[in-house]
């Protein structure tokens, strides 16, 4: 059994995070794959900067761009540091990075949408006031 | 013939289809894959809880109760030396964990060394801007908007010390050690920790530099 685990091993159908396969890849090809992450990631914050900072677009357009960037960058670091893939060995990796992802947006979007309904219908902090008088 | 059965035969059949499953029922997977999936679960636990500090500063952010504001506290050329440390830190990270496989002393130590001054860098700068906002009577007992932005920012920050001084136990582990099999999981699980603080670091200086300093 441990014979053809062993020979079993460059077929492996799974992976961890931030693995490369030797075995597929020298290191030449790993360091490349760092290599178009930094330049993505580098190109993606220099980007997200400039645009912070300019007027050459509309103005209230900055904040979505600013996040949808955010959001680029991200993946662009899941994928080449990280090394999470959308491969058939990424199975695991994936369905647990969904699971945090919906759990991270419930919270974000609940949060928001909860205390900005509290906010709209708050009485005005003078008028409770002069309920008290 | 069972389900089973016809797999393992279509498994011997074409053994080189990546999407026919290669293991069959019962075998484990490598110790290096379970440790790999364990420790990134748990990082998502930690993303799930940065977002909870997100959202409570996005909450608060207009909350500055008469005090400033992050346009007036905001050095955006900080943050961008700040941004730069960390993400080339993560890319040095990066050839630390090759060097650490192919077990080459220069490449990991080297690039470890860079990790960690660039990780310094970062936090000597983060330091050094949170004590001239305090200095300005801006602390975070002065708003809710402070409040959340020093817990925010200051809990990554943590984060990265936490991280600095990891980084500094494997370089000595491997220097006595060697390159033993559950010494490299542990470089895996630390590269991983490394490269998800600087995804934090992509939110945070998007959410609250750039959006803040460009209200």
């Amino acid at each position: 059994m441990s014979d053809s685990g062993q020979q079993r091993e460059p077929y492996y159908a799974d992976s961890a995070p931030g693995y490369e396969h030797f075995d597929d890849h020298e290191p030449a090809e790993a360091l490349g794959s760092y290599l178009v992450g930094l330049g993505l990631a580098a190109l993606l914050t220099v980007v997200s900067f400039f645009i912070s900072g300019t007027t050459l677009v509309w103005g209230p357009s900055i904040p979505v761009a600013l996040i949808v960037l955010a959001i680029a960058q991200m993946g662009v670091h899941l994928v080449f540091f990280l090394n999470i893939t959308t491969g058939p060995d990424n199975v695991n990796n994936i369905l647990a990075l969904a699971f945090g992802v919906l759990i991270v947006l419930l919270l974000l979007a609940g949060s928001l949408w909860i205390m900005a309904n509290l906010n709209h219908n708050m009485m005005p902090m003078d008028q409770i006031m002069q309920m008290h008088h | 013939m069972s389900a089973f059965e016809a797999a393992a035969e279509q498994e011997r059949e074409f053994p080189d289809r990546r999407h026919v499953p290669e293991r069959a029922a019962g075998e484990r997977a490598s110790k290096r894959i379970i440790v790999g999936y364990g420790f990134w679960i748990f990082l998502l636990s930690d993303i799930v809880m940065f977002s909870a500090f997100f959202a409570t500063y996005a909450v608060l952010v207009d909350a500055t109760a008469g005090g400033p504001s992050g346009r007036e506290l905001f050095n955006l050329r900080n943050v961008a030396i700040e941004t730069a440390c960390l993400l080339l830190s993560s890319f040095t990270c990066g050839l630390a964990s090759i060097g650490a496989r192919t077990q080459r002393g220069s490449w990991f130590y080297g690039a470890m060394a860079a990790t960690c001054i660039l990780g310094a860098a970062f936090l000597f700068i983060e330091v050094r801007e949170f004590a001239g906002v305090v200095a300005q009577g801006a602390g975070p007992t002065r708003s809710a908007f402070l409040s959340a932005f020093f817990t925010l920012v200051g809990c990554h920050g943590l984060h990265v010390t936490a991280g600095l001084l990891w980084l500094m136990t494997m370089m000595a582990q491997v220097f006595a050690k060697g390159y033993r099999a559950d010494i490299l999981r542990r470089v895996l699980c630390f590269g991983l920790f490394w490269h998800t603080l600087d995804i934090i670091w992509v939110a945070i200086f998007t959410v609250v530099y750039l959006m803040g300093a460009g209200q």
